[in-house]
């Protein structure tokens, strides 16, 4: 019963929102536009078995590393493999890694955030201490770090880039309580005999929730570039997968030979999808703190 | 709070951070899933060869031992040896590091000079067109990985048009060797040698007398031990730092920077070639980073160009560049500056992957080759100075910062 309360208020703070986008000028556009791009590059993603024209892995589908004709539009690959349905079926892996590492974030920076700032003292400093140790710390560096350690995977990376993340989660959220502890309406529920755990979980958290979706969204965009980054220097699944950031690594020893339709759309590809989701964030940042509107 | 205790304070806090940071990638590397000699012979067909490892980088010893060897090693400069050649970490991480820094340097300017540029015009242009353009030029470059960036221009600059080259930093034999000029003993020897460093000394003393006669016009026993003191000091110095001079056959300096290398050689063509090839991994990585510094003069020159000192420089009839470049941009720099500081993590991260792209000789490739040989204590060591680099740096822009903007203290 409670637990259905909570959603209901978090869902009343976040529909009018949804609602009005399109009447908030540049910054609802952006939320949408890069919606749009999202959610069109993991529909492709998922229907790729079906509307790919090839099988992405087959080897000699065409001749090695024809340029882009009508027959294969984006080309073939040094192994003779269609790159369009590469590209049509690549974003699986990165998009597995960006939503479980933002599954783990969510998990582990939210509570300890709350946590943390809620009980205030000893614990909050050494806490705060460690996830801003690790904030300055150069994420990506950071990530490779933990890859070398626990070894190639999708879980692995998501595990690892989360590691990166879960200290701006912690971060935000813990400004973000302390600035709405001192407000009035806490202050009522308190003096009203609210029990410590419905405030916290009623009264702050549904106004925490919009600058979490801000992060997460960054979050997205920079697990999926990290995600690309780390398969780039070799530390990515395993080769038979197919994947934009494996297909630029092997684009990158085929650059001698001019070869630039191997590397450019599974690029682009990526650009793609983290466009759509800095676009979203980018909006969604702006609609929350309307600043210099005027 | 003074800038005394802020300063004190600031640094206080480093400390720790740096703790954390260090027992965070030792426990990283070690505590995880086994140890680091297990991973690195992958295979464990070699008993023998392991066991010899294990002592001789003294992973045999027990996981607390370990975590103070590899501490007092940090403070003594001291990363352990290399499991691919024995080889001291810290040394091969020292003869890497300029390469690494002068890409950053260079890909920061970069960064900031077009960040600066768009963000103004930007701020000028405000909602219109040409506003909206700079600023979704900006969020673009924040989903651009910086390979890609960097092999879309090695295709279009090295392969295609074959203005610059693909990779790689300069080749050996053009190397700048940086200031170099032949000394040997003056003729008579050690005599002359010394003499000369007299007149060393007399030249301070006579610097200094000529200065306190002016000052307070008549000379106390204090300026003549003072001058005294002046004279062995300029004799040691000359005698001291001639005859180590003398003794490494002359005068060697060289930073490891090619830029400033060749500059000391004297030789211009050495450093065209040098920012030749330099140019394509600082743009790179530059044009990745400056979305952040768009935004931000963007944003601080909006604020800025509404303040009344503003439209008075404007009545008075001053140009519009200097109104902006001269009056508001000098306003909206601080900003500018703790991003610079904040982005150094940014920076040192997309070195990584631009010095993999371009085989550009830095920390980050050495990084990345020593991931592929499974060489745990050079990537611990790597790891860490990335890591302390970024400390000390954030440190220091802070401090800056502190100094340059009394508000902070306050």
């Amino acid at each position: 019963m409670k637990k259905l309360k909570i959603k209901k208020s978090m869902l009343s703070h976040l529909l009018p929102g949804l609602t009005s986008l399109t009447k908030r000028g540049l910054a609802g556009w952006l939320v949408i536009f890069g919606a749009i791009l999202v959610i069109a590059v993991i529909v492709m993603t998922a229907l790729s078995p079906w509307i790919a024209p090839h099988d992405p892995s087959a080897l000699t589908v065409g001749p090695r590393l024809s340029p882009p004709s009508t027959q294969f539009p984006f080309g073939t690959d040094d192994l003779g493999r269609d790159m369009l349905s590469r590209v049509i079926s690549g974003g699986g892996v990165m998009l597995q890694v960006a939503i479980l590492s933002v599954i783990v974030c969510l998990i582990i920076g939210v509570p300890l955030g709350l946590f943390s700032s809620h009980t205030g003292g000893v614990i909050d400093r050494f806490i705060s201490l460690i996830m801003d140790s690790v904030y300055a710390f150069p994420g990506f560096i950071l990530a490779i770090a933990f890859t070398v350690v626990l070894g190639r995977g999708v879980i692995n990376m998501a595990l690892s880039i989360a590691v990166v993340y879960v200290p701006s989660y912690f971060r935000i959220i813990r400004s973000q309580v302390l600035s709405i502890k001192e407000m009035s309406y806490i202050e009522a529920a308190n003096a009203a005999g609210a029990r410590k755990r419905t405030v916290l979980l009623r009264y702050i958290l549904p106004n925490v929730v919009p600058s979490i979706a801000v992060v997460a969204t960054v979050n997205f965009a920079d697990a999926i570039l990290t995600a690309a980054g780390l398969t780039f220097i070799g530390m990515g699944v395993p080769v038979n997968i197919p994947d934009w950031g494996w297909d630029l690594t092997n684009g990158r020893n085929l650059l001698p030979s001019g070869a630039w339709w191997v590397i450019t759309f599974p690029g682009l590809m990526i650009i793609l999808l983290a466009l759509g989701f800095t676009l979203m964030g980018e909006g969604l940042s702006e609609l929350l703190s309307p600043k210099l509107e005027e | 709070m003074t800038l005394r205790t802020y300063i004190i304070s600031r640094i206080l806090l480093t400390i720790p951070m740096i703790f954390i940071l260090l027992t965070t990638v030792f426990l990283v590397m070690r505590v995880l899933p086994g140890d680091p000699v297990m991973l690195h012979f992958e295979k464990m067909e070699n008993p023998e060869a392991m066991a010899l490892m294990r002592t001789r980088l003294g992973l045999d010893k027990p996981l607390l031992f370990q975590y103070f060897d590899y501490v007092i090693g940090l403070f003594r400069g001291d990363l352990g040896l290399s499991m691919q050649d024995y080889s001291p970490v810290a040394q091969q991480i020292f003869s890497a590091f300029p390469a690494t820094l002068e890409l950053a340097i260079c890909s920061m300017i970069i960064a900031v000079l077009i960040g600066i540029f768009l963000g103004v015009e930007s701020s000028k242009a405000y909602n219109r067109p040409k506003d909206q353009l700079i600023r979704v030029f900006g969020i673009v470059t924040y989903a651009i990985p910086v390979f890609f960036l960097g092999m879309i221009l090695q295709m279009i600059f090295g392969v295609g048009l074959h203005w610059l080259p693909v990779g790689g930093r300069i080749y050996p034999a053009m190397e700048p060797t940086g200031l170099s000029i032949p000394l040997s003993l003056p003729p008579g020897g050690f005599i002359t040698h010394f003499l000369l460093s007299s007149l060393a000394g007399l030249f301070l003393l006579g610097v200094y007398f000529a200065v306190a006669k002016v000052k307070h016009k008549k000379l106390s026993r204090k300026d003549y031990i003072i001058s005294l003191a002046l004279f062995v000091t300029g004799w040691l110095l000359w005698a001291g730092i001639g005859w180590y001079c003398i003794s490494n056959g002359g005068i060697r300096v060289a930073t490891g920077l090619f830029t400033i290398d060749s500059l000391l050689e004297g030789n211009l063509y050495k450093f065209g070639l040098t920012l030749k090839y330099l140019f394509l991994p600082s743009l790179t990585l530059g044009l990745v980073l400056c979305g952040i510094f768009i935004r931000i003069t963007r944003s601080n020159m909006l604020e800025t160009l509404r303040l009344d000192f503003v439209t008075a420089a404007k009545a008075r009839g001053l140009k519009e560049s200097t109104v902006t470049y001269g009056y508001a941009l000098r306003n909206a720099f601080l900003p500018v500056l703790t991003m610079m500081g904040l982005q150094f993590a940014m920076l040192l991260a997309g070195a990584v992957l631009t010095e993999t792209t371009f085989s550009w000789p830095g920390l980050g490739r050495y990084l990345i080759d020593r991931i592929n040989f499974r060489d745990y204590t050079a990537i611990q060591g790597t790891v860490v100075v990335f890591g302390i680099l970024v400390s000390i740096v954030s440190l220091a822009i802070d401090l800056l910062y502190a100094y340059l903007d009394p508000r902070i203290r306050l």
